[in-house]
């Protein structure tokens, strides 16, 4: 159980049924005893306080919750895994491990992913395609992640690969959903009209104020890319009428005060959002540590207050970590296997290798195999299946654990030098982020929007 | 009516911990590097 505060509220989750409660002083007192403590124990703490009727009641109504199961209750046992060959689902397809932009926080070596600048040819990418249909097993919806690199540096590719795996996957009876990941610098009327007509889900990339998204975001030569980048986004994304998209973001040590690039990009216009903490990059200046933990949790605390006034001011707005699915969100077994990296999901080089994700391309002990021969042996995929919420010490103790599943394998193996510590500054942020976003669930829900 | 705790939110944990994930939902990449997709944000793809 984890008890938390958001704005005037006091919120109970509890971890073990994902169940959420809203509580007064009394009932959050008794809930915090709850754990090490038998009902007369919590009655005699509690009875120089309260009255004993309303004590009574109060106890009443905490441990008819626990007697249904919806407080305080075991955790579910870890489910058994039972299919031993991965059945891939979805493909981040590197179509151009070449960029046009030089980022400097660029987790891929400013698009060659420490290789050579290269582009997928198009029998590649149809092995590719033929290598998902085939590894996906019983699966019927499949993902492919058009990525680079910068992907529309291969646009004519990914034309005629969506054409081909709607073809293909048609013949299968299965159903591929496309996206794609840009810097949004190549987007001109015939990739935006062709984008569009496929309906193609697009993340796009801002960092937020002019001065912010330069000093990280330059071309080539040191010139900032913020003016044409944010035009060519304001003009695709009102030619799809505001649909299907995420302008995404990176916050670095140098923009803590995220939540003004957050406005900024609002007031332009976009109202699907996303910004993420910058990975990688130990020792640079840019780079985020536990020292800003508290700066970073009040900015969160900041932009939940910005979000949820303009939601209840009727204003369309998504800030996608914020979006909580809560009634309807994912099984019991999709949060305890997360990502799904090595398993049900894989990164394909523009040379056809195939990675766990896209994370550990570059590094040749991750090579699990290639799209035209396959998976050559499944160790490095089990490695990865078996790393597991359950099988990892921090996160069994986490209250946040079925809400993040333990968080990023490449981000744990980079920081601990293994899949089972996750990083523990991203867990920070993880846990301030699903904080926000049931605080604001609860808002809404008190105010009836 | 209570008086002291209110359900917000029914979990599905549990209920949904009997059965086996059919994995037709979307991919949720946790890298902050692509959108981390906290699992939180995913839906269930049986309740579209």
């Amino acid at each position: 159980m984890h008890i938390f505060t958001f704005q005037d509220m006091t919120l109970v989750l509890d971890t073990s049924s994902g169940s959420l409660l809203e509580v007064d002083e009394l009932a959050g007192k008794i809930i915090s005893l709850l754990p090490q403590h038998t009902v007369e124990a919590i009655r005699e703490t509690l009875a120089s306080g309260y009255g004993q009727t309303e004590l009574d009641e109060a106890l009443a109504e905490v441990f008819k919750l626990v007697e249904e199961g919806n407080l305080n209750g075991g955790l579910p046992s870890e489910p058994v895994l039972e299919i031993e060959v991965p059945q891939v689902k979805a493909l981040c397809l590197h179509v151009a491990h070449d960029c046009n932009l030089r980022c400097k926080y660029c987790f891929a070596g400013t698009g060659d992913f420490g290789g050579g600048r290269t582009l997928m040819d198009e029998a590649t990418g149809k092995a590719a395609i033929d290598f998902l249909l085939r590894s996906s097993g019983t699966r019927k919806h499949l993902e492919v992640d058009f990525f680079g690199g910068e992907p529309l540096l291969n646009f004519d590719l990914v034309k005629s690969l969506t054409a081909y795996g709607e073809e293909q996957a048609s013949k299968f009876s299965k159903i591929i959903r496309f996206t794609l990941t840009t810097n949004g610098t190549l987007l001109g009327e015939d990739e935006t009209r062709y984008l569009n007509d496929k309906k193609m889900a697009l993340v796009l990339s801002l960092d937020g104020r002019p001065d912010v998204n330069d000093r990280m975001r330059p071309f080539d030569g040191n010139v900032g890319s913020y003016t044409p980048v944010k035009e060519a986004l304001l003009r695709f994304v009102q030619a799809r009428s505001g649909q299907n998209y995420y302008i995404r973001g990176t916050f670095t040590a140098h923009n803590l005060d995220f939540s003004e690039d957050v406005k900024h990009m609002y007031e332009l216009g976009f109202r699907e959002i996303s910004v993420e903490p910058v990975v990688g990059g130990a020792g640079e200046t840019y780079t985020l540590t536990t020292d800003h933990l508290d700066t970073l949790r009040a900015e969160y605390d900041k932009l939940a207050s910005f979000y949820l006034e303009r939601q209840q001011a009727g204003e369309p707005f998504n800030f996608f970590h914020f979006n909580m699915a809560t009634y309807d969100g994912p099984c019991f077994g999709k949060r305890v296997s997360g990502c799904g990296a090595g398993f049900d999901y894989v990164a394909v080089t523009p040379d056809g290798e195939i990675y766990p994700c896209h994370q550990f391309v570059g590094n040749p002990r991750f090579i699990m195999g290639d799209v035209f021969t396959g998976i050559r042996d499944n160790t490095l995929s089990h490695e990865f299946r078996q790393a597991n919420l359950y099988k990892k010490p921090e996160c069994m103790a986490c209250w946040a654990k079925f809400f993040c599943s333990g968080g990023c394998h490449a981000n744990a193996l980079h920081t601990s030098g293994t899949l089972l510590k996750p990083d523990q500054l991203s867990c920070e942020l993880q846990k301030k982020r699903v904080e926000c976003a049931l605080g604001i669930t609860a808002a809404k829900l008190r105010s009836g929007r | 009516m209570s008086k002291h705790v209110k359900t917000l939110i029914q979990g599905n944990i549990k209920a949904t911990a009997m059965t086996t994930a059919c994995k037709e939902c979307q991919t949720s990449c946790q890298s902050a590097c692509k959108t981390s997709c906290t699992v939180g944000n995913q839906v269930c793809q049986n309740s579209k």
